[in-house]
């Protein structure tokens, strides 16, 4: 026990005795107690003697529910996980649950009310950088703690936010390198949907292509969220006759969009396909049957073999049915109940700042994430690996490159 | 151009060509079910892209219970599943107007909003009942892939199912409305209901069989388009934008205007998309039809709408 906090805890004890006069021994005992838990937490924070109180913030309604639902169920089994081990400082963790429905500015007012009137240690949530951009003023007015988990655009490092998704040069450039030296691609053909991340992504991916692989770029498209019709691209397409077509097409789009290319005849045979924006989840809408063939860049697969994975897979099956499959981010969401014990472990208290300032070392890493290895870097973003997938028929993926432990790098210098 | 010999670039034309039908008979197909309680009813209804989804989730049902139970009839099901879709999303438009519609035919303002929340309450069902994830039902085989009539040239299967379907359906139609004579009778209530009534037509029955016939149309469409993307509980919302704008752009109460908005919009958006970007192309598709409104506020065929 520190001193000053001793001292602290002397004090309320001595003020709590000029209470005791009047109300009597048993307040004094209730006090007393009050006191002891006030010495490991003077944050006032959600803690008590033997629990900690922790919030999660995604959709459970609306058109993200589907991307969400994954996130969640992975933060819940990390945390009955950490629970059975016995919690962290000797506490079981609880949890609120809120739900987003999608809605950016409910985001940003449940974050408020988990901060300010729960006052949660922590929050795991948010999914697409819409909803982390409402929330982030929050979380950085109240000094709250949120773990991030998807993979985003980068440019973005915030004291309360830890992300454990890759930013985008983590995941774009090593894909680039890979597919340009595997298959001997010149060309390429860009497209995605009309928001913020696939824009950003094709932003870094051009440069990368014409700068540092001496390629080219023979089109660049974004459809509108939504868009379900592609024959007009699909035309345009065959027009270019690019080498690769880098896609970042996303949500119901996406199933279109692969649906379509089948159904015009452009597949794996005759195509090389990479995209940033098909995980396993995504595959159960779009179906193996229209992907066979073509390539995913993300950090994890499922099908990855290793024992952590393997676990990881079972307990999740156990936990949330046979027929649920797992998909990067939902294995990114299920590092952050771990990343933060392993913080607050360290730190020796809940305390943001002091659990912040531990991360910020750059040496909390976890040997026993599924996908492996990984380090928090001082930049709050996670060290990890670039794989590249292929698809099979069944809806899962054979891992046939593995990059070396990336460095996270929100803002890449040459690729703004 | 001067690396592309003349047979590929013909090839491309002809399936850009097909591109711009195929995206017709989608519109076309959306919009009929629309049309038909728009231009007879005058009702506003906002749930059409729910109904739509009604037929796509019973086409996904249809298939996990092929799949499961009779697997060898998975070729044929897709067939069985359309008309299970059109009675399904007929039957649930038939409950809506007895239980809804039918009390606010005089406060038209009021039919939008409680179409709207019509549409919110199936959306939540669809998410309670068959989950928030997108599905998509099992296509049999012979709607896969692309049909090669030269080396060059690939037709996709299901464009061409999506385009048979919208010409049977829109004959169907047509035959009901102005051949058949309960076809006559919808005519006669749209023109002047009060008279309709004293001649004896049960004008209540027969805003009851059009919405149901609408909804059922919108159940096709539905199950129609499992061939091109998936189903979740909003995709229905995905597509009323697209449907209101081809009927208003028609004229509200004319199902030749339907036909005619439809293809103009597919033709234009998709020589648009080939040659400048696919965003860009809707933003001109839409502010072509936001000047033409203005000088037409009636639509391409203006007619009568119930009073």
């Amino acid at each position: 026990m520190k001193a000053t906090s001793v001292i602290k805890s002397l004090t309320r004890f001595e003020f709590r005795r000029g209470l005791l006069r009047v109300v009597g021994v048993s307040a004094f005992l209730l006090a007393s107690l009050s006191a002891q838990a006030d010495s490991a937490n003077t944050t006032g924070l959600a803690v008590t003697d033997d629990t900690v109180t922790v919030g999660i913030l995604h959709s459970l309604t609306g058109t993200m529910a589907i991307s969400e639902t994954g996130a969640q169920e992975a933060e819940k089994l990390a945390i009955k996980q950490i629970n059975d081990m016995g919690g962290i400082l000797g506490r079981q963790i609880k949890v609120i649950q809120e739900d987003g429905a999608s809605d950016w500015p409910t985001f940003a007012e449940k974050s408020r009310k988990l901060l300010v009137k729960d006052k949660v240690a922590a929050v795991f949530g948010c999914w697409t950088s819409a909803s982390r951009k409402a929330a982030l003023p929050v979380f950085e007015k109240e000094n709250g703690l949120l773990y991030y988990p998807t993979f985003y655009e980068g440019l973005e490092q915030s004291k309360n936010v830890i992300y454990t998704g890759q930013e985008a040069t983590q995941q774009i450039l090593d894909g680039l390198n890979w597919v340009a030296k595997e298959k001997g691609a010149k060309t390429f053909y860009l497209i995605g949907s009309d928001y913020i991340w696939p824009r950003t992504s094709m932003k870094i991916a051009r440069k990368h292509i014409e700068n540092v692989l001496g390629g080219k770029v023979v089109g660049e498209e974004y459809k509108p969220l939504g868009n379900t019709q592609f024959g007009s691209v699909i035309n345009k397409i065959r027009l270019k006759k690019p080498d690769v077509i880098y896609a970042a097409v996303v949500g119901g789009s996406n199933v279109a969009w692969f649906k379509q290319l089948k159904a015009a005849g452009i597949t794996s045979k005759k195509q090389t396909l990479l995209t940033i924006s098909v995980t396993e989840d995504e595959v159960l809408g779009i179906g193996g049957e229209n992907l066979e063939g073509f390539y995913s860049i993300m950090k994890y697969f499922q099908s990855q073999d290793n024992p952590n994975n393997k676990a990881f897979v079972k307990a999740f099956k156990e936990m949330w049915g046979d027929d649920s499959v797992i998909g990067d981010v939902t294995q990114a969401a299920y590092l952050g109940p771990w990343l933060w014990k392993a913080a607050v472990e360290k730190a020796g208290t809940f305390d943001v700042d002091k659990v912040v300032a531990v991360s910020e070392m750059g040496d909390i890493e976890l040997t026993t994430a599924p996908e492996g290895y990984v380090k928090l870097h001082k930049n709050h973003h996670l060290w990890s690996v670039a794989r590249v997938g292929k698809w099979n028929k069944d809806g899962q993926a054979t891992v046939v490159y593995e990059s070396e432990l990336l460095e996270p790098d929100p803002f890449p210098a040459g690729y703004q | 151009m001067g690396e592309y010999t003349y047979s590929e670039l013909g090839s491309i034309l002809a399936m850009q060509g097909f591109a711009g039908i195929s995206l017709f008979s989608v519109l076309l197909l959306m919009a009929l079910g629309l049309a038909i309680i728009f231009g007879q009813m005058g009702v506003i209804n906002m749930a059409h892209g729910e109904f739509m989804a009604v037929g796509a989730y019973t086409t996904y049902f249809m298939s996990s219970l092929t799949e499961s139970y009779l697997p060898t009839l998975m070729p044929y099901y897709f067939l069985i599943a359309i008309l299970l879709s059109f009675l399904v999303a007929g039957l649930l438009g038939y409950l809506a107007e007895f239980a809804l519609i039918r009390h606010l035919y005089k406060r038209p303002l009021d039919t939008l909003l409680a179409t709207w929340g019509l549409s919110l309450i199936m959306q939540q069902s669809f998410r309670s009942i068959f989950g928030a994830r997108e599905v998509s039902p099992t296509l049999p085989d012979w709607l896969m892939g692309s049909y090669q009539p030269t080396e060059t040239i690939d037709i996709p299967l299901n464009g061409m199912f999506v385009l048979a379907l919208t010409a049977v359906v829109t004959l169907g139609v047509f035959y009901l409305l102005f051949k058949s004579s309960w076809g006559l009778r919808v005519r006669a209530t749209t023109q002047n209901r009060i008279m309709s009534g004293a001649v004896g037509i049960n004008t209540k029955k027969i805003d009851r069989y059009t919405f149901a016939l609408g909804c059922g149309i919108a159940g096709i469409a539905g199950a129609a388009f499992t061939t091109i993307a998936s189903t979740g509980p909003t995709t229905g919302s995905l597509y009323i934008v697209d449907t209101f704008m081809v009927v208003v752009f028609g004229g509200a109460a004319s199902l030749f205007g339907t036909i005619a908005s439809a293809f103009s919009i597919a033709q234009a958006q998709s020589i648009l998309e080939f040659f400048i970007s696919g965003s860009m192309a809707k933003v001109y598709t839409l502010l072509a039809l936001v000047i033409i409104l203005m000088f037409k506020p009636e639509g391409l065929f203006a007619s009568k709408v119930r009073r």
